[in-house]
């Protein structure tokens, strides 16, 4: 059984970690397997599978700013300069140490108030998500320097998400002829061409700014201690690993939203709250920490709607899902009572893969960060660049994702040369849709009222996120009359 | 009795071929059945990974290696509510039997009537086989007032409802335009992007009912749901106590099926060998105990059976997406 679980988490990791294959792919590929397993058996694999993958999407966020599934966005923020300062062990560290921690509480919350949470799911309607995503909007101001060039890329980015099939209405838009753009742009193809060809580029044009990197890492690991001292900086900040696990734990039992905008929420969170704050995204442990613990907990999070309500809270829980239903199980509160024994075994082996992590990651996650940062630059760009291709073709199997891809690509390193942060852009491909599909399901369903769309703002859950939205619309003024304040009383120059 | 059962479809194929003045079927034509499959086929499936299309291709992958002797491999290419798919099949891929896709009614309907440009033809997704349906089941929750269709319908002639389902131009959007045709009601159809979001929207009270499958019927009805009709021609022994549409006076036959297909020029004895495939597949106990598990129905549809079906869902779907203003064209 322990076995079993380090062998899903190992597998989970590798595929988690190629751009490209998400978690779902994976469990998918693993489903014919676990028809000749015993229902436990399957169930343990796929949960430390599913664990693994999560956690093995950062590295290549952290190492080569290829997010390997979208439930590590956030992490390339400051991950990736981290790296570029020479500091990708700690970074490599300080994830592992987030998503333990994460992985355990998801767990934790659905072995405890899985049923109570699951009240969560049904209070949520469309104008719930309506105003999620524009709270998620309101991340834009923390994320660009300029606020106006940081609103124009989220434009950037709402309008890429509304190539293809409408989500409400099936009406296709903006393919320009190509048919096959009426699936839109996948958002890691979007991804690794917004992030990762600009860091291709930057390596051919400036290869030294690497050569000191190395320098400096190598000069690290001869002091040593790296190790002790990032788990005492990490654990000495309880505040942010808990508090982004239970944001994790509570997008992920939302079915219409998860991994990928959890970490983004958790990432903004941490941002807005930390003395640190103007350190992040220049390479901020702390920033590197808080999507890594809110990802991981998306998976205990997920599985709450799954095994209460038979809903799926993510895609990748519909295969787990599946399994269930191929052994005769059906989701719901006899999977608590009568089928205890079989729910519990699951719950723990996620919480098992979830500790297995740990050494997992310190030993095979830090040998792989070892050669990647040790590989020479003209070794590693092109190795970078077959992974960009392989990557985004690998999504649907389709030629026109790696065009895509390398168009973005190119716009992306423009954009990022004028001033748009290309961060932003994700931003709106992401929350898109979800804003989109609220505001048209939120319209419709109500209907029946002289002015539905009054509806959004009548309803208790929506006005405490519109709070949330006014909120975060603030905070970032009143945190930058702070620094204000700060800065003149310290006479230092900092750019704003 | 198989080939039987083929030659019909045979001849109509031919029929069609010499109507559109299909001129490729003199090189393609001399393929004959023994010479395939040589080598590994492909299945693909034009949908993620993980949904039910995808599950049922990953269940049939052993038994349908075993009916034909050669490894297959199944893989996806989503997008576009598997339009993506279907329309490199009916336009890029080798007619030669080594590429199967997956296909799904009402989708391949409603695609092209849909959408100025879905990429394809319904006609050019040559059926081989329907192996599976999913009916389209009707809900409302715990502690909603109405206990059966009628009242639900006689109340919704007096206020307006909202009925929730699975994606636009679907099978759950389809039920739902026949049942407002049927019953002279105008209930507002909100689409979520699938049964995911649909289902907790129902228990949520955010709609009034919910157009769903049989499988999420199951599902929800145990969570407390009321289950009032499901659109099957007949009752479903999963939920006997449910009357079907037509009982309760709506006539409305509705649901997802599934099957395979492939390009527009494969050459009918290749489409014969992959349909006695098919059907073996469907005969293996165990694919069937595990359809069963998963709450699909098996179907039993030849090439010619599927494609005779399709033909006449299409004149029904037209005559329904024409009288709501839902036609592209």
């Amino acid at each position: 059984m322990l076995l079993l679980c380090l062998a899903g988490t190992v597998a989970g990791m590798a595929v988690g970690a190629t751009p490209g294959l998400s978690a779902t792919v994976g469990l998918a590929l693993l489903l014919p397997i676990t028809f000749t397993l015993d229902p436990t058996t399957g169930l343990v694999l796929m949960g430390a599978f599913y664990m693994g993958a999560i956690y093995g999407g950062a590295f290549t966020a952290i190492l080569v700013n290829a997010p390997g599934t979208p439930s590590s966005i956030a992490t390339t923020f400051d991950g990736f300069p981290m790296t570029q300062q020479g500091r990708s062990e700690v970074a490599i560290i300080g994830i592992t140490v987030a998503s333990v921690v994460g992985g355990l509480v998801g767990v934790l919350g659905l072995a405890t108030l899985a049923p109570l949470l699951a009240n969560v799911v049904l209070a949520f309607g469309p104008q719930e998500y309506f105003w999620m995503g524009v709270f998620g909007l309101t991340m834009i101001a923390g994320i660009a320097d300029s606020l106006v060039k940081g609103l124009a890329a989220g434009a950037l980015g709402l309008l890429i998400s509304t190539v293809g099939i409408s989500p409400v209405g099936g009406e296709v838009r903006f393919t320009f002829g190509v048919t096959d753009l009426q699936g839109g742009v996948p958002l890691i193809v979007a991804l690794i061409g917004l992030f990762t060809i600009p860091t291709i580029i930057d390596l051919m044009v400036a290869p030294e700014a690497r050569s000191a990197a190395m320098a400096k890492e190598a000069e690290q690991r001869r002091r040593g201690g790296v190790l002790g001292s990032t788990l005492r900086t990490v654990l000495s900040r309880p505040v942010n690993l808990l508090r982004s696990s239970v944001i994790g734990t509570f997008v992920g039992i939302l079915p219409g939203a998860g991994g990928n905008v959890a970490n983004l929420v958790a990432y903004n969170e941490a941002k807005r709250t930390s003395p640190r704050r103007r350190n992040f995204g220049k390479g901020e442990l702390d920033g590197v920490v808080a999507p890594e613990a809110a990802n991981n907990a998306v998976v205990g999070g997920g599985l709450v709607p799954l095994l209460t309500l038979g809903i799926p809270g993510a895609p990748p829980d519909a295969v787990i899902y599946g399994v269930l239903l191929l052994h005769g199980l059906r989701p719901g509160n006899e999977l608590f009572t009568e089928q205890g024994v079989l729910t519990f075994t699951f719950i723990l082996a996620l919480a098992v893969a979830a500790l297995l992590m740990a050494p997992v990651g310190l030993v095979a996650g830090r040998g792989l960060q070892r050669v990647v940062v040790r590989a020479p630059t003209q070794y590693l760009a092109p190795a970078i660049a077959v992974l960009t291709i392989l990557g985004s073709y690998a999504v649907r199997n389709n030629p026109l994702d790696v065009v895509l891809m390398v168009l973005l690509g190119i716009a992306g390193y423009g954009l990022r040369k004028v001033g748009l942060p290309p961060p932003a852009i994700v931003l709106g491909v992401v929350l898109g849709p979800i804003i989109e599909t609220g505001l048209g399901q939120g319209l419709l369903s109500a209907s029946d009222r002289a002015l539905p769309w009054t509806s959004f703002f009548t309803r208790p859950l929506s006005l405490l996120i519109i709070a949330l939205v006014v909120l975060g619309v603030l905070w970032p003024l009143l945190n930058r009359r702070k620094d204000a304040r700060v800065r003149d009383q310290a006479h230092e120059e900092v750019a704003p | 009795m198989l080939s039987r059962r083929f030659r019909g479809g045979a001849a109509l194929s031919a029929a069609a071929l010499a109507l559109t003045g299909c001129a490729t079927q003199t090189d393609t034509g001399s393929a004959g059945a023994q010479e395939y499959p040589t080598k590994q086929v492909q299945y693909v499936i034009p949908f993620d990974p993980g949904g039910e299309s995808d599950v049922t291709a990953r269940l049939q992958q052993q038994a349908l290696e075993k009916a034909l002797g050669e490894s297959v491999v199944v893989s996806n290419r989503p997008g576009g509510g598997g339009a993506v798919g279907w329309s490199a099949l009916a336009n890029s891929t080798a007619p030669d039997g080594y590429t199967v896709m997956g296909a799904n009614l009402p989708h391949i309907l409603l695609q092209p009537m849909a959408r100025d440009d879905a990429g394809y033809q319904t006609e050019e997704i040559k059926w081989v086989y329907i192996f599976e349906s999913t009916p389209n089941a009707f809900l409302v929750a715990k502690d909603s007032p109405y206990d059966t269709l009628q009242e639900f319908v006689k109340a919704a002639k007096k206020e307006k409802m909202s009925v929730g389902g699975s994606s636009s131009f679907s099978a759950n959007h389809m039920g739902t335009l026949a049942l407002n045709r049927e019953a002279g009601i105008d209930l507002t159809y909100v689409p979520f992007s699938g049964t995911a979001t649909a289902s907790p929207a129902l228990l949520g009270g955010q709609v009034d009912a919910l157009m769903s499958y049989n499988t999420e019927a199951l599902e929800l009805q145990d969570q407390g749901a009321k289950v009032l009709a499901v659109a099957s021609p007949e009752r479903l022994p999963e939920l006997p106590d449910v009357p079907t549409f037509r009982e309760a006076g709506f006539d409305v036959v509705e649901g997802a099926w599934r099957g395979a297909a492939v390009p527009p020029d494969t050459p009918q004895p290749i489409i014969d060998e992959l349909a006695a495939a098919f059907e073996q597949v469907n005969k293996n106990p165990q694919v069937r105990q595990r359809m069963q598990k998963l709450g699909f129905h098996i179907e039993d549809m030849g090439p010619a059976e599927a494609a005779e079906f399709t033909q006449r869902r299409q004149v029904d779907a037209r005559r329904l997406l024409q009288q709501f203003g839902l036609m592209d064209k």
